[in-house]
């Protein structure tokens, strides 16, 4: 439609999604990474100091020390996830995706359930669980015989890390298991049929042909878990505090930044320096997201139907 | 014809495995809500043993009820998620048909700068949104929390609602301009009431990531008055970390609505997040 006017329409249809945006959202992500390249003073003034900020999170013992050890926790977290949370869901969803599986509802609804809940309420669950007071966790593994092995693992500094990765695994587990379900309920019934009328075993026909075609989707699988894990911080701080004890085993980015901004026991907490972290946050997750559209999704739309 | 993944063999052992995960999933949840209604002795004595009428207690919830405004909080949480579904629905759709509809020049970049915010994390900015709430007298209000979670959502329900919006058949605008309706009215009149089924998927999208939240809550509404329930349970359990009664029944009270939603609503929610995530 071509109009003379100024189209005041198009401007009030987009004016309160963009306004909202903008002001909650992209502006104060900005401004946060323009904050990162100041230091405040004591009368709360800001002064530009260039990469002063980075250079002390990067190259100061106190600081580098602190901010690797949330890195490398970080990259743990995610490849946890990565090598257990998206092939279990795949398998999952492989499974009750199978024609004329009973009960494949059932099974869906309540596998998901998990998911919905918050990462709060979860990690007190887990937390219970695994607490040596209670006990359940011995008496459950007293069944199998290996009571003996049972310990306080979200304690220990060498398994907290790894605990904690777990019980955000079968928490989130829902969200690569639905997707992957969706992709799988996308292809077309004609193709499946040919292979297994060519004689093909379900074996076959998931590498061959399924997983090729889901390929799209394993790979946004993998960009939407970087995301969430290198953001991560409710359920570390829900169970372990901002201090991410035992001696910072559980500490991660989120919980790094978290203490950075608002201080804890005797450190004082800094906008600015909280900022220069959140800007590490977002380069971190802007390298992933940059890899997963060159790379990866480029590759893989070849494959899409 | 016989599917040889399900010949009987192979079924059995597809039931095994779902059925054991399902197990798995289930497991945590239901022992909490068990040991929830069971006296403090029956709770460690035998936790897997469910509640008789000699350990039957609801002392915990008693407790919970008595020493938090458990209600309140809840009521909070369902306030701040409900509105802001109710916003991102509204100026959502209207963006989703502002930028699918109309062409103008920067319509391109406006689409790629509100996708930009389906990738990158809120949080982030976390350290200016805060300032930007301060100086807008905001905090310990529940609108603040409201805005933060529109902005969240907006991008990700646009670009869902986008799919909806350029699926509405052209002769139905036409027909309407032909009869000199306006185009805010078409939008109002004839768009918005076809975009009803994208509401599950949108829903799903925004309201659970802002019902369970524990950080924005936590650095913008920490007051007993704006407390939502994540943040309300997680601080009461701090404080009584050591009266299992109370914790359990904390506990089960986060869950027990959610529980009741889902079975009501458990169809519509899974449809609404495969149809949106095929899309």
């Amino acid at each position: 439609m071509v109009r003379q006017t100024f189209p005041w329409h198009v401007v009030f249809f987009l004016a309160p999604a963009v306004l909202i945006y903008s002001l909650f959202s992209a502006l104060p992500l900005i401004d946060t990474l323009h904050l990162g390249f100041y230091t405040s003073d004591d009368a709360g003034l800001n002064h530009f100091t260039g990469l002063s900020n980075f250079r002390t999170i990067l190259f100061d013992q106190t600081w580098s020390t602190a901010f690797w050890n949330a890195m490398w926790n970080n990259t743990k977290f995610f490849m946890i996830h990565m090598l257990l949370q998206n092939p279990i869901g795949l398998l999952l969803a492989s499974l009750f995706s199978l024609k004329g599986l009973k009960w494949a509802r059932t099974y869906r609804t309540l596998i998901f359930l998990p998911t919905l809940l918050s990462v709060v309420i979860i990690g007190f669950v887990w937390q219970l669980i695994l607490s040596p007071l209670w006990g359940v966790g011995e008496k459950l593994m007293g069944y199998v015989g290996m009571a003996d092995s049972f310990a306080p693992w979200l304690g220990q500094p060498s398994t907290a890390l790894l605990s904690v990765a777990l019980i955000s695994v079968w928490q989130y587990i829902g969200i690569p298991m639905m997707l992957i379900y969706a992709a799988l309920l996308a292809i077309p019934e004609e193709i499946l049929d040919a292979a297994h009328a060519e004689g093909a075993s379900g074996l076959r026909v998931f590498w061959e042909i399924k997983l090729p075609l889901i390929w799209p989707t394993l790979g946004l699988v993998t960009i939407l878990t970087f995301v969430a894990n290198f953001n991560a911080f409710d359920l570390i701080y829900s169970i372990k505090g901002a201090l991410a004890g035992p001696n910072y085993a559980t500490d991660i980015l989120g919980t790094f930044f978290y203490r950075t901004f608002f201080g804890y026991q005797s450190q004082i907490g800094s906008p600015t320096m909280g900022a220069a972290v959140a800007t590490m946050m977002f380069l971190v997750i802007l390298i992933g997201v940059g890899i997963y559209f060159f790379f990866v999704q480029r590759k893989l739309t070849r494959y899409e139907l | 014809m016989a599917r040889s993944l399900l010949r009987p063999f192979g079924r059995a052992g597809v039931h095994l495995a779902l059925g054991g995960y399902t197990l798995i999933a289930l497991f945590p949840i239901a022992l909490i809500l068990i040991n929830s209604v069971k006296s403090r002795s029956a709770i460690f004595d035998n936790p897997l043993a469910l509640p008789t009428p000699d350990t039957f207690s609801l002392i915990g919830f008693h407790k919970v009820l008595a020493n938090s405004n458990f209600l309140l909080y809840f009521g909070n949480s369902l306030f701040v998620t409900l509105t802001s579904l109710v916003l991102i629905i509204l100026f959502g759709a209207m963006a989703a048909w502002g930028l699918s509809e109309y062409k103008f020049r920067g319509n391109r970049w406006l689409a790629l700068y509100l996708a930009i915010g389906i990738m990158i994390p809120i949080r982030l900015g976390t350290v200016s949104i805060l300032e930007l709430i301060v100086k807008l007298h905001m905090v310990n209000t529940l609108s603040a929390l409201v805005l933060v979670y529109t902005a969240q959502g907006l991008p990700l329900a646009v670009m869902i609602l986008s799919e909806f919006v350029r699926q509405v058949p052209k002769e139905l605008k036409d027909a309407a301009r032909c009869d000199g309706v306006g185009e805010i009215k078409i939008f109002f009149q004839v768009i918005l009431p076809l975009i009803r089924p994208a509401i599950a998927t949108v829903a799903v999208f925004t309201m659970i990531p802002a019902w369970n939240d524990l950080w924005f809550p936590l650095i913008l509404a920490p007051s007993d008055q704006t407390k939502t329930v994540t943040l309300g349970v997680q601080q009461f359990i701090g404080q009584y970390v050591t009266d299992w009664n109370s914790v359990l029944a904390a506990l089960s009270l986060a869950v027990i609505p959610v529980l009741v939603l889902y079975v009501i609503f458990s169809r519509q929610l899974i449809r609404g997040l495969t149809s949106g995530a095929v899309k």
